[in-house]
């Protein structure tokens, strides 16, 4: 077995047995990416030069006893994490020069732990979008099937991992950025509690919404990085000072005695049998651990997508304010005055989507309209978020699928923005309701193609999905398999 | 038909917080371009802003001071708009949900006091600045201002005269001085206003089309701006026109406004809660505890020292001008124990020394302490009071204190009788022609003896012992 297919935990257990040393891993990592990258298409930028002195250090530290959690660990970073003195371009053409001046938290966090950053990971553009094709950068592919994609936003960080070309990787889900892709790729994805993980250095798309978050291998892995990541950050206003437990403390504890909801809203009519079956199969399994499933009712899921696409372009039209050509960024040649500028800047440094949810949401902020669109939707996220207190008074988590489908083929739902929106359906009420989320992988279609099942809980309840993820990863281990690439 | 102006003012004062409002960024004024900037201010991509603790309690002391009823929470919003001087697009802002609300201030008018409402005081963002160069055709952009921490304070439309609106933003300019929240320097902008009025015809209780005035960068010229579009609107009305509402720039060298071109107003802010900031929470235990902190306000000051002090309410109001000054009067006061004495001393020679050269109280070399000991010798009869001009002089010239100068200067009064009885008696032997003049009746003629009695001693003695004893000695 090559070191690029091990798991964080393996690499920690080598690494300081001296088995093998942070360099050969990278060095693992780095060819994977050689032999891959062409087909998979997961990078915007790599980080070959500083990952190899980034291993050089990590390998100091090991000797001396004195290594970090993810010490020589390759990590591969959503392209919407700055990275100082490394271009960060959102997947934008808008910011395809842009060099930021600053680290995120969590890209601090991630170096004082000892990782190794790998590059940055290909993205829909800001975030906006379910299969990775909107980015200016190009569509990178399922690594199980390249005519497929790899779903979005985070596509290139959840194609990354499964593809071996990192051991982990962030990503960040505003609708379900992190699960929706982790689901299509056959990879661990949690997105924490809003407030969780510091939002400090991750361009805005909707700033209510936003949270960054691990795609890993498995659900150890995905406790390795959280403990890392996870904690109140005094640059972040929204940030929360709740302790931070050690989450690997959660994996195999089991779920006998859990109650466990099964929201009735979330298996609807269009929803793939096979996603179906096998969520159902996951269902009995636990069940089969000592677990109690019961049907419950979100009733306000059918207004999720609505107020969603309210709030987020409401959001997303004022934090993309910001690039209009003056002071970084992509700016038009030839204009004749300051709103030519403008107007030639931002027409040719952004892409469709970008601009549609930049019309959506400048229009539902407008005059005359706030209190029917954002005011309303504001009103109806509280009912959403109150459906979820009221599940989570008598259940420990709630199950439901991560996705409608399977991944799609590339270009299937490009010309109909209606049709890609619902890929995120099950995903984005834990965004607007700020809860956590984990998607873990449950099986596979009979196209070969991963599908994955979803865990939700309160919040600050990250301990529990990781909790009864490695339970049910326990419960199905023979569904590793990798990627024929 | 007679109309009635209505007039409402939006006053913006930064606060002298060290730090931006949003980050840790100095404020100071006068600094290189862009220098004081970091990525949080620049309005860099993935950056947040964190709220200053400073800029809050800034707000309150100011909603304290104006008698604004405090909210427990207030939320913080964006306001969108595209400018070059604005690096977010966006600057943030309170919409909704304010900090304080229903306030007023009282202001002296002609025939009594009168109170003006504040509906609400807010915090916000102030943007940079940009530079035009007539010569260049590239504009640059100043960030450093960016962030600096504003309050913008909202009145009723309760004022009816240009003359009130000055008052009004005068009582507002000292409470923020005197506050120590706000340096008041209009020509650096630390101080702005912006104008709403309207005409009605007088009686009625509607309100007219509002024209917004902008760009008025002194008192005087808030009251010129102010007089000259009532006359406009006046003219516009007895015309059988009406007015437009539109947003007008004072042109001060011209003397007239002028309307803002429609595409620079035609604003759709869209205002929403800011998704970054969480709201503020302001509980009675902080709300007492800014309280505290409060100082004397300029208008109890200035009844205390007619009061206490028994000195006109003209004096009083010089004296209270700003924290400074009557905190220097007040020392003078409290080392001299002669009030009306500082005052006049305070008013005169001191104000006029600081004026001539452009100075604040804070620079005055001579200290309170010095001046109580000059009214003192005066008092005692040591100096006169044209010898303490030459004094005080010296004294504001050199920092040394009073004593050091007579002694130096040989100014010592002379009020040893005996000495000063020989110099007159002197000055009467000498001139026999003016004696008899004077024992004839001729009163005129004493002036004629003092000044010669001045001149023999060098304008050391002392005036009332002259006097005395050159009635005396004349009588024979």
């Amino acid at each position: 077995m090559e070191l690029y297919e091990l798991t964080i935990h393996e690499l920690q257990a080598k690494l300081r047995a001296g088995e093998t040393t942070a360099a050969e891993v990278t060095a693992s990592v780095f060819r994977r990416i050689d032999a891959v990258e062409k087909d998979v298409r997961a990078y915007i930028s790599l980080m070959r030069k500083s990952a190899l002195a980034e291993a050089a250090r990590a390998e100091e530290q090991l000797r001396k006893g004195e290594a970090g959690p993810l010490a020589g660990i390759p990590i591969a970073l959503k392209d919407i994490t700055c990275t100082k003195g490394y271009r960060t371009t959102c997947g934008s053409r808008v910011l395809d020069n842009f060099i930021p001046p600053y680290d995120a938290t969590v890209v601090e966090k991630l170096r004082a732990a000892g990782a190794v950053f790998t590059g940055k990971t290909n993205m829909d553009e800001f975030a906006m979008g379910s299969s990775t094709e909107t980015s200016h950068y190009g569509t990178t592919r399922n690594p199980w099937d390249l005519g497929r994609i790899p779903g979005g936003s985070s596509g290139g960080s959840a194609a990354a991992v499964a593809a071996g070309e990192c051991i982990a990787s962030l990503g960040s889900d505003t609708g379900g950025s992190i699960r929706q892709p982790a689901a299509l790729c056959g990879v661990v994805g949690l997105k924490p509690t809003y407030g969780r993980v510091s939002r400090y250095g991750l361009i805005a798309f909707a700033s209510s919404l936003d949270q960054i978050g691990p795609f890993t291998k498995d659900v150890e892995d995905c406790a390795i990085v959280m403990n890392v990541i996870a904690g109140y950050d005094p640059a972040e206003s929204t940030s929360v000072p709740a302790e931070v437990p050690d989450y690997r403390g959660f994996l195999g504890r089991g779920v006998e005695g859990w109650t466990v909801g099964i929201p009735q809203e979330y298996f609807v009519a269009g929803i793939d049998p096979e996603v179906e079956a096998a969520v159902r199969r996951t269902i009995t399994l636990l069940e089969g651990a000592g677990a109690r499933c019961v049907e419950i009712s979100l009733p306000h899921t059918r207004y999720c997508l609505a107020v969603y696409y309210i709030i987020a372009p409401a959001e997303a039209c004022s934090n993309l304010a910001r690039y209009d050509g003056v002071r970084f960024g992509f700016r038009a040649e030839g204009s004749r005055d300051l709103i030519d500028l403008y107007k030639k800047s931002r027409s040719a440094g952004f892409g469709a989507e970008v601009k549609r949810r930049i019309m959506l949401g400048t229009y539902a902020l407008s005059s005359g309209y706030y209190d029917a669109y954002y005011k309303k939707a504001s009103q109806v996220r509280a009912l959403i978020k109150r459906d979820f207190d009221t599940a989570f008074a008598s259940c420990d988590a709630i199950l439901t699928p991560t996705t409608p489908t399977p991944a799609f083929k590339i270009g299937e739902k490009t010309d109909d923005p209606m049709q890609m929106y619902l890929s995120d359906i099950f995903t984005i009420s834990a965004n607007l309701a700020g809860i956590p989320g984990i998607s873990v992988p449950c099986g596979f279609s009979a196209a070969g193609l991963p599908i994955g099942v979803q865990f939700l809980a309160g919040h600050f309840q990250e301990g529990r999905l990781i909790q009864i993820a490695s339970a049910f990863e326990k419960l199905a281990p023979s569904e590793k398999r990798r990627p024929a690439l | 038909m007679e109309y009635e102006p209505v007039i409402g003012l939006e006053v913006h004062a930064q606060l002298l917080t060290d730090a931006k409002i949003f980050c840790g960024c100095s404020t100071k004024f006068g600094a290189a371009p862009n220098s004081h900037t970091c990525p949080i201010c620049l309005g860099m991509p993935g950056v947040l802003p964190v709220l200053n603790k400073k800029v809050v309690e800034f707000m309150m002391k100011m909603a304290l001071a104006t008698n604004c009823r405090l909210n427990r929470g207030c939320l913080f919003a964006r306001k969108n708009y595209f400018y070059p001087d604005l690096p977010k697009g966006y600057q943030i802002s309170q919409y909704a949900q304010p900090p304080a609300e229903h306030g007023w201030v009282e202001v002296e008018i002609a025939g009594g006091k009168k109170r003006i409402g504040i509906t609400r005081i807010h915090m916000e963002e102030d943007a940079g600045k940009l530079m035009h160069d007539e010569f260049s055709p590239v504009s640059r952009v100043d960030l450093n201002r960016t962030g600096v921490p504003l309050i913008e304070i909202v009145s009723e439309p309760d004022i009816r005269g240009a003359e009130e609106a000055a008052a009004y933003l005068r009582r507002l300019h000292e409470t923020l001085v005197y506050l120590e929240i706000c340096d008041g320097n209009m020509e650096e902008g630390s101080f702005r206003c912006d104008a709403n009025v309207s005409l009605r015809p007088k009686g009625s209780e509607t309100f007219g089309t509002r024209a917004e005035l902008k760009n008025m960068n002194s008192f005087r010229n808030v009251q010129r701006a102010l007089e000259y579009e009532i006359k406009r609107q006046q003219y516009l009305l007895e015309g059988g026109g009406s007015v437009v509402q539109e947003t007008r720039l004072w042109d001060d060298t011209a003397g007239v406004s002028h309307p803002m071109r429609g595409k620079e107003e035609a604003h759709d802010y869209r205002y929403f809660p800011d998704p970054d900031l969480v709201p503020v929470v302001i509980d009675d235990a902080w709300v007492e505890a800014v309280r505290q902190t409060l100082p004397e306000l300029p208008l109890e000051r200035r009844e205390r020292f007619v009061r206490d002090y028994q000195i006109p309410a003209y004096d009083a109001g010089v004296l209270t001008a700003s924290r400074q000054l009557a905190d220097y009067y007040e020392e003078v006061v409290r080392l001299s124990a002669e009030p009306k004495l500082a005052s006049n001393w305070v008013m005169g020679e001191i104000l006029r020394f600081l004026n001539e050269d452009k100075k604040e109280i804070r620079a005055c070399p001579i200290t309170p302490a010095a001046l109580a000991e000059l009214i003192s010798l005066i008092k005692e009869g040591q100096i006169s009071g044209k010898m303490a001009k030459e004094v005080v002089d010296q004294m504001y010239r050199t920092g040394a204190a009073p004593g050091a100068i007579i002694k130096e200067k040989g100014l010592v009064q002379i009020t040893d009788e005996a000495a000063l009885s020989a110099t007159i008696a002197a000055v009467i032997a000498a001139n026999p022609g003016q004696l008899a003049q004077y024992r004839a009746g001729k009163e005129k003629v004493f002036g004629f003896f003092v000044g010669q009695v001045m001149k023999a001693t060098q304008g050391k003695a002392n005036p009332q012992l002259i006097n005395d004893l050159l009635k005396k000695m004349l009588a024979g």
